[in-house]
């Protein structure tokens, strides 16, 4: 398996998928081999998991975002900055001595990083090839055509692989209208959720002016994310000016950081609202899952969400969500308010309807939880694994 | 002929909000006191090293020059939360202050206590806060003002009236050519609408000669002395008084000992008073002195900031719209607790230093701004703040008041 993070290196949900998905796949009993650009320390005893880096690599140092350029440590003591190109070139030219290594059955690679290791390893081993679409570039550029390097290597995974897995329907569909792929291709397995991995929370939150206020009666809108194109702020914010017209004791709590913080604090200014939107930048820990809690509603208004992890954390602590309709969460969970990422005036609707009803807000969240728990990487272990089996029986 | 000198300084440092978090908010209330002594926004920090590098020095080079000239006179004006921090932090050039005063020739101008904008969004808090610094300067300095300063020389007609009906003898602005227009800073004038109040409007040129450019060596003047300066001055034709102001930490802290901004002030008096007729002045006693040459219409605020002369350093954009206009609609609730410590904190953020840390003029302006600020950008300052007005609300809250 061919993957370019693993927790705790993720910049976002790539790594903790992979990861909590192969947990699921080995309990089935795959044997699996995966393999990363960099060398893991966290002991995993699932898998196998391996360093991509040529032979006269000795470490490579990682700035903290997954997708920035790298330090290279060569074996002679020389140290060399790659960008993310360079860095799937040696990550791709690897392949020559652990293709031949073993002894495997399918290759399956994660997301756009890995395709070109992933031709490589094909055409050297003429295994089949799953390709695995958590996102695409299009999603990624919130909604643009994007990078079109980024389109290319996509382009030539897509159409190479032997089968595809989309993690929507959502997905899937964009991967047809955006490179023409046929649909037959293309098989949905869902992402999920191991709420083992979701520490508990305290019984005292760390939002201590929000608790104390909602005691008199105010209500907290949570966002949860990068602040960057793809997840809406800006549309978020036009809608809580309209919220808070209507229900003025409303907070709206924005957590992450991203290259659109600066603006929307501007933005909040410029829409008058500043003394209700409190911006805490990135957080973990327990100022993340109390975010999540202090909640009322969660809401994730992506312009285009593959999957979308965030929401079914929501409910795990406690907080049912508005979300986009362009998101693959939006699939499996039924019981939460879904709003076309570009209706502003139905997302503020949405909001107001919830923190002004609180019977609104408990049953979403008492039928949500119902589904959450039924949640289960063991689904989707499954399908895989029978897609698996279908392609090596074509091989063999 | 006379003419006098009219150096006037300017005293303050505000209470820095620290690196304040939503986390803090509901449960600390201590904005103003960074548990770090060397974070950039420690108060603690920066009054030792202004009293360090400024104020004692610059002290003690004045009353030497009291000392031996018996011409010489200046006029300070130093807020209620400087005087604060050095009560607390820095006694010895808080004594330093009192040493000149009590020479009985330099004048303590009037201001806000807190260095405040209240003048413009609340009139009554604004009196209550000239008339807090002016108990407060009772108290310290055994002296009562007689003139005015706006809040970073804010000066209108407005204020002018306000001055006039309070019975201040004169008030201070910036000498800004839109609003001199074809006349001299170098008279007394009257403000327009008033009668006893005169207007000494300071000469930024001549201020700014000392105060900005005297250590810019690409500056056709430089290198500034006493005997350059003087001469400059007397070679103004029709000037009565030249009235130099600018912030104390002109000395030191802008300009750097090595820069010999001090050698220039020690031989200032001395190179002034050789010409015939020239002496200095306090406020008081220029105005005493002078006619007023006419009278001055300011319908349109101007204050002593950047190219525009105006308020757009402290509330020109959104973020410091929504800071003031957030911090004065609590006006009200907060003064019905009678909580001192709750009131204090919120006339702390008042201080017009806060909003002014949140401009985002990076260009040209900008980066003066980025100088005096403690905060790593505009955003940091304003999320700090905002905070701390959060939490003012949840002490509200405790006490049943909702806002």
């Amino acid at each position: 398996m061919l993957g370019w993070e693993l927790p705790p290196h993720n910049s976002g949900g790539l790594g903790v998928a992979c990861h909590q998905l192969c947990k699921a796949l080995a309990r089935k009993g795959a044997d699996i081999e995966f393999i990363l650009p960099y060398e893991h320390t966290t002991p995993i005893d699932f898998m196998k998991v391996r360093a991509a880096t040529p032979q006269d690599v000795r470490e490579v140092l990682l700035s903290g975002i997954a997708y920035d350029s790298a330090e290279y440590v060569y074996t002679t003591g020389e140290t060399k900055r790659l960008s993310i190109y360079d860095q799937q070139r040696l990550y791709e030219e690897s392949m020559e001595n652990i293709a031949l290594d073993g002894e495997y059955d399918v290759i399956h690679a994660h997301d756009w990083l890995t395709f070109r290791a992933a031709l490589r390893a094909k055409h050297i081993t003429g295994l089949p090839l799953v390709v695995h679409v958590h996102s695409i570039e299009r999603d990624r550029a919130g909604g643009e055509a994007g990078n079109p390097l980024v389109r290319e290597i996509e382009y030539m995974g897509l159409m190479m692989a032997d089968r595809i897995i989309a993690v929507s329907e959502h997905t899937k569909r964009c991967i047809v209208e955006d490179y023409g792929i046929p649909a037959e291709k293309i098989a949905v397995v869902h992402n999920s959720i191991d709420s083992e991995t979701l520490a508990p929370l305290d019984p005292s939150n760390a939002y201590h002016y929000l608790a104390r206020m909602k005691e008199d009666g105010a209500r907290v809108v949570v966002s949860i994310g990068r602040l960057t194109a793809q997840k809406n702020l800006p549309m978020l914010l036009e809608a809580a000016k309209e919220v808070i017209a209507r229900a003025p004791k409303t907070y709206f709590l924005i957590v992450g950081s991203g290259e659109q913080y600066y603006e929307l604090i501007e933005q909040a200014a410029s829409l008058g609202i500043s003394r209700n939107v409190i911006f805490t930048g990135f957080q973990r820990g327990k100022e993340w899952r109390d975010a999540y809690a202090i909640g009322d509603v969660f809401v994730m208004p992506s312009v285009s969400e593959p999957f979308g992890l965030t929401p079914l954390e929501a409910i795990a602590y406690g907080t049912p969500s508005v979300i986009s309709k362009q998101s693959g969460v939006a699939e499996i969970i039924d019981n939460c308010l879904k709003v076309d990422f570009w209706d502003r005036d139905e997302l503020a609707n949405k909001i107001t309807a919830v923190v002004q009803n609180d019977g609104l807000r408990d049953e979403l969240h008492n039928n949500s939880f119902q589904e959450f728990v039924k949640l289960s990487w063991d689904d989707s272990a499954h399908k895989l694994t029978h897609i698996y089996k279908q392609h090596m029986g074509a091989y063999a | 002929m006379s003419r006098a000198i009219v150096l006037y300084l300017h005293v303050h440092q505000p209470f820095r909000v620290r690196q304040y978090s939503i986390f803090d908010a509901g449960v600390n209330h201590d904005y103003f006191f960074a548990q770090d002594y060397e974070d950039r926004t420690s108060n603690e920090r920066i009054a030792h090293k202004v009293a360090e590098k400024s104020y004692i020095p610059t002290n003690q080079a004045l009353l030497e020059l009291l000392n031996n000239h018996p011409e010489f006179r200046l006029s300070l004006s130093i807020t209620g939360t400087v005087i604060e921090q050095l009560e607390m932090w820095a006694p010895e050039a808080l004594q330093s202050f009192k040493d000149l005063v009590a020479t009985g020739r330099v004048e303590i101008v009037g201001e806000t206590y807190h260095h405040s904008l209240a003048f413009y969004y609340s009139r009554e808090e604004f009196e209550r806060q000239v008339q807090m610094h002016r108990e407060k300067v009772q108290h310290v300095f055994g002296v009562t003002p007689q003139i005015f300063r706006g809040t970073e020389l804010a000066y209108d007609n407005d204020i002018a009236y306000w001055a006039d009906k309070a019975g201040y003898k004169g008030i201070l602005a910036e000498g800004w050519d839109p609003v001199l227009g074809w006349r001299s800073p170098n008279h007394v004038y009257r403000p327009a609408y008033t009668d006893n109040i005169r207007l000494l409007m300071k000469n930024y040129r001549l201020s700014d000669d000392i105060a900005f450019r005297f250590s810019d060596q690409n500056w056709a003047g430089w290198p500034l002395t006493a005997d350059k300066f003087s001469r400059w001055l007397n070679e103004t034709p029709d000037s009565t008084n030249f009235n130099l102001f600018m912030d104390y930490e002109t000395f030191g802290e802008h300009q750097w000992d090595d820069s010999g901004i001090f050698d220039f002030l020690r031989h200032l008096p001395q190179e002034w008073l050789k010409g015939e007729g020239n002496s200095f002045m306090t406020i008081s006693e220029a105005i005493d002195a002078f006619d007023a040459q006419d009278f001055i219409d300011a319908p349109h605020t101007t204050t002593w900031a950047d190219s525009e002369r105006d308020l757009s350093a402290w509330v020109g954009n959104n973020m410091q719209q929504q800071a003031i206009h957030a911090l004065y609609d609590l006006e009200s609730s907060i003064l019905s607790t009678g909580d001192f410590n709750l009131i204090e904190d919120w006339r702390r953020l008042q201080s017009s230093d806060h909003v002014y840390y949140m401009c985002t003029k990076w260009f040209n302006d900008g980066d003066i701004h980025a100088y005096f600020s403690p905060y790593e950008n505009p955003y940091d300052a304003f999320i700090a703040y905002m905070n701390a007005y959060h939490d003012l609300k949840f002490r509200l809250a405790e006490k049943g008041i909702e806002v």
